[in-house]
């Protein structure tokens, strides 16, 4: 990542000790010893040891470890929901651990939204209403919030449900309300403690989607944490690795599928979807603009105009691709006067599986460079492949 | 050789005796006041005409809960009213209200005081142990010197006897809020009183009622037997009955006290459920 870039919070030589003797567990940290040895000399737990990392201003930065690693104990430490035994966490020229309890209350408003792995949404309140929790701890008036809080609802897609109750909505649905509450709150940092953990398959994917959709038009300075490794490749602008309380490595996905620190970043990696990765689907990119058999030259033309494109998808009414119309040919047909287009379309380009090998790909663009199409077995367009988007793919994974 | 006796009763007795002369003011005072509450809830209540108050403690039942327990109201009060026994009634239902209503304003702050403060729960448990295992006639005796016979002593002791649950339940309720939530909270820069009122009370609500509702259900045991310190109401028409040895009047007076403890228990049961 660019050094040059703004650092939001800076994390200094962070450590964390659960038990009542923090000191001693701490000594014998500095003189070498690791967390099972602490544990049965002093009954301690060294939850976090000396963590060194900055979160840069803009940025999602994944923080990526198992169960025990303390990754969630580290984004507790951001806000202080849980205190420090040592170390620096300087947000703004505010260090936090040092604050007093009331300056605490005022950083964490003004810099602090948190979204929970459980979704931690207040039953007792409609979803407007715990959209609104943040600002009305804040105290900003009702007419306010409840704007604010109706425009994040319908940001999340949850227009029409403001007056249910959290009970009545899917586990999806219920992460969009903790969603909304932390966007609404509008906080200079975004804290998701294993937002999408709880969710099945399918429904994550589409989260994570959004919620890196979201921080690019927001540019909000985003701390994800996460045990899933995909999870952090997937929605990550740098990774930071935590094992038994320590950073492993920092980098950006790219740095940690090349580069792996160690071997247990290399095992870690091991165990990513290589087929997932290395597959047509994994390049795809949805399609920007596509046209209606029905449609004219001139609606054609209008769509290729308005997306600065010069070729289009034509689509049948049940989504089956059924061919390519160059800019050129809609203006002939336009010029020839044909209230259809399809006989002006090329089938000059070629038609791909989602599950077909990366590899093959690339010898399939053909003179002209048009995208690959890649569709399902229905033939309907699901997206397509450009030739950046395989050579990145394949450069990701190469080196290992 | 002899064993000395340790002299409990009379260091109570020297306290007691201690208390009720320092503080004399002080309880003729409470004497006072609750005697005015007393009176004017009762005289209220006996003022409206007895069909107009047994219509609106039904319809209170029908909008509350549901036809069936507004149906029920009406023929349990039908039945007291036609016993003779609607004004002893009213006199025990008075002295329940007003003992609950002190009952819980002392139970609230103190469940809730319990709930925050790790230290104060640990001193409280064993306190409200000892306040609810204390045989209730105890209370009694204590009210006397303090207040005099009558209803204000019949408060007192109904009052301490009848607490512990509603402590209980708000202290359970409190700590029984998810720590997710709390954590939420916390993480919002919630204030301590903010956590209190839009959170942790909130979520306690229907502990908190089941509470109360066990408030209530002491109470009314409580109020009857403080008919044998001179409390007014069903409770001394049960006394009346055995010192004359007449078990049916005394029955009538004790389903009357079953049909009022229902009332009571139905409605603030649906009270609660209705809040969630």
């Amino acid at each position: 990542m660019d050094e040059k870039q703004n650092v939001k919070i800076q994390v200094r030589g962070l450590s964390k000790v659960f038990g009542k003797h923090p000191k001693k567990a701490l000594e014998l940290r500095n003189q070498g010893l690791k967390r099972p040895a602490i544990l049965e000399q002093t009954g301690q737990t060294l939850g976090l040891s000396n963590i060194d990392f900055d979160v840069y201003e803009g940025e999602l930065l994944v923080i990526m470890g198992l169960s025990g690693s303390g990754k969630s104990t580290l984004i507790r430490c951001l806000n202080r929901l849980i205190d420090t035994t040592e170390g620096e966490i300087v947000i703004d020229g505010e260090n936090i651990p040092t604050l007093s309890d009331k300056e605490l209350l005022e950083c964490r408003r003004r810099h602090f939204s948190m979204v929970f792995q459980n979704f931690a949404l207040f039953p007792h309140r409609t979803v407007q209403k715990n959209a609104e929790f943040g600002l009305e701890i804040r105290g900003i008036n009702k007419d306010e919030r409840h704007k604010i809080a109706r425009n994040t609802l319908s940001q999340v897609g949850l227009d029409g449900w403001e007056d249910a109750y959290p009970n009545q909505l899917s586990g999806g649905m219920q992460q969009r309300v903790g969603l909304a509450r932390a966007l609404a709150n509008d906080a200079s940092v975004l804290l998701l403690d294993e937002a999408f953990s709880a969710l099945d398959p399918l429904i994550r994917k589409e989260m994570q989607q959004e919620l890196t959709q979201l921080q690019a038009e927001t540019q909000k300075t985003t701390v994800f944490i996460t045990h899933d490794l995909d999870e952090a490749l997937n929605i990550g602008d740098r990774i930071v690795l935590l094992k038994d309380g320590e950073i492993v490595q920092i980098g950006t996905p790219e740095d940690i599928l090349t580069n792996p620190a160690d071997d247990y970043v290399r095992r870690f990696i091991e165990g990513v979807d290589m087929s997932r990765i290395l597959t047509a689907e994994s390049a795809m990119r949805p399609v920007r603009s596509t046209a209606r058999e029905s449609d004219g030259p001139r609606t054609v033309m209008h769509k290729m105009r308005e997306n600065s494109i010069d070729s289009i998808y034509m689509l049948s009414r049940d989504r089956k691709l059924l061919g390519l119309l160059e800019v050129d040919a809609a203006k002939e047909a336009a010029d020839q006067g044909a209230t259809t287009v399809l006989d002006y379309m090329t089938q000059d380009f070629r038609r791909v599986k989602p599950d077909e090998p990366l590899q093959n790909l690339f010898a399939m663009f053909s003179e002209k460079g048009f995208p690959i199409a890649v569709e399902d077995d229905e033939q309907r367009l699901l997206g397509v492949v450009v030739k950046g988007a395989v050579l990145d793919e394949l450069a990701r994974a190469g080196d290992q | 050789m002899d064993i000395v006796r340790i002299p409990l009763g009379e260091w109570i007795e020297g306290g007691l005796n201690w208390l009720t002369s320092e503080y004399s003011v002080v309880t003729r005072s409470i004497s006072h006041f609750t005697k005015i509450g007393i009176n004017s809830l009762n005289d209220g209540l006996m003022w409206l005409p007895q069909w107009a108050l047994l219509a609106m403690i039904v319809l209170l039942c029908w909008r509350v809960s549901s036809y069936r327990l507004g149906i029920g109201a009406a023929l349990g009060l039908a039945l007291i009213w036609n016993l003779g026994l609607w004004d002893p009634m009213i006199e025990t239902l008075t002295l329940v209200v007003i003992a609950t209503l002190v009952a819980v304003a002392f139970a609230l702050p103190v469940g809730i005081a319990a709930a925050l403060s790790e230290r104060l729960y640990r001193l409280s448990m064993p306190i409200l142990d000892f306040m609810q295992t204390m045989p209730a006639f105890v209370y009694l005796i204590p009210a006397i010197p303090f207040f005099g016979i009558g209803s204000v002593s019949a408060i007192f002791a109904t009052v301490i006897f009848s607490m512990p649950p509603a402590i209980r339940f708000t202290t359970l309720g409190i700590r029984q809020v998810p720590v997710e939530l709390i954590e939420a909270a916390d993480a919002y820069g919630a204030t301590r009183s903010q956590k209190l009122f839009k959170v942790q009370l909130p979520l306690s609500l229907p502990t908190l009622m089941a509470g109360i509702n066990q408030t209530i259900m002491l109470a009314l045991s409580m109020v009857v037997i403080a008919a044998m310190i001179g409390a007014d109401g069903l409770g001394s028409e049960v006394w009346r009955a055995i010192q004359r040895l007449r078990p049916g009047d005394g029955f009538e007076a004790g389903i009357a006290v079953v049909i009022l403890a229902m009332l009571l228990d139905r409605l603030t049961q649906s009270l609660s459920r209705s809040r969630r």
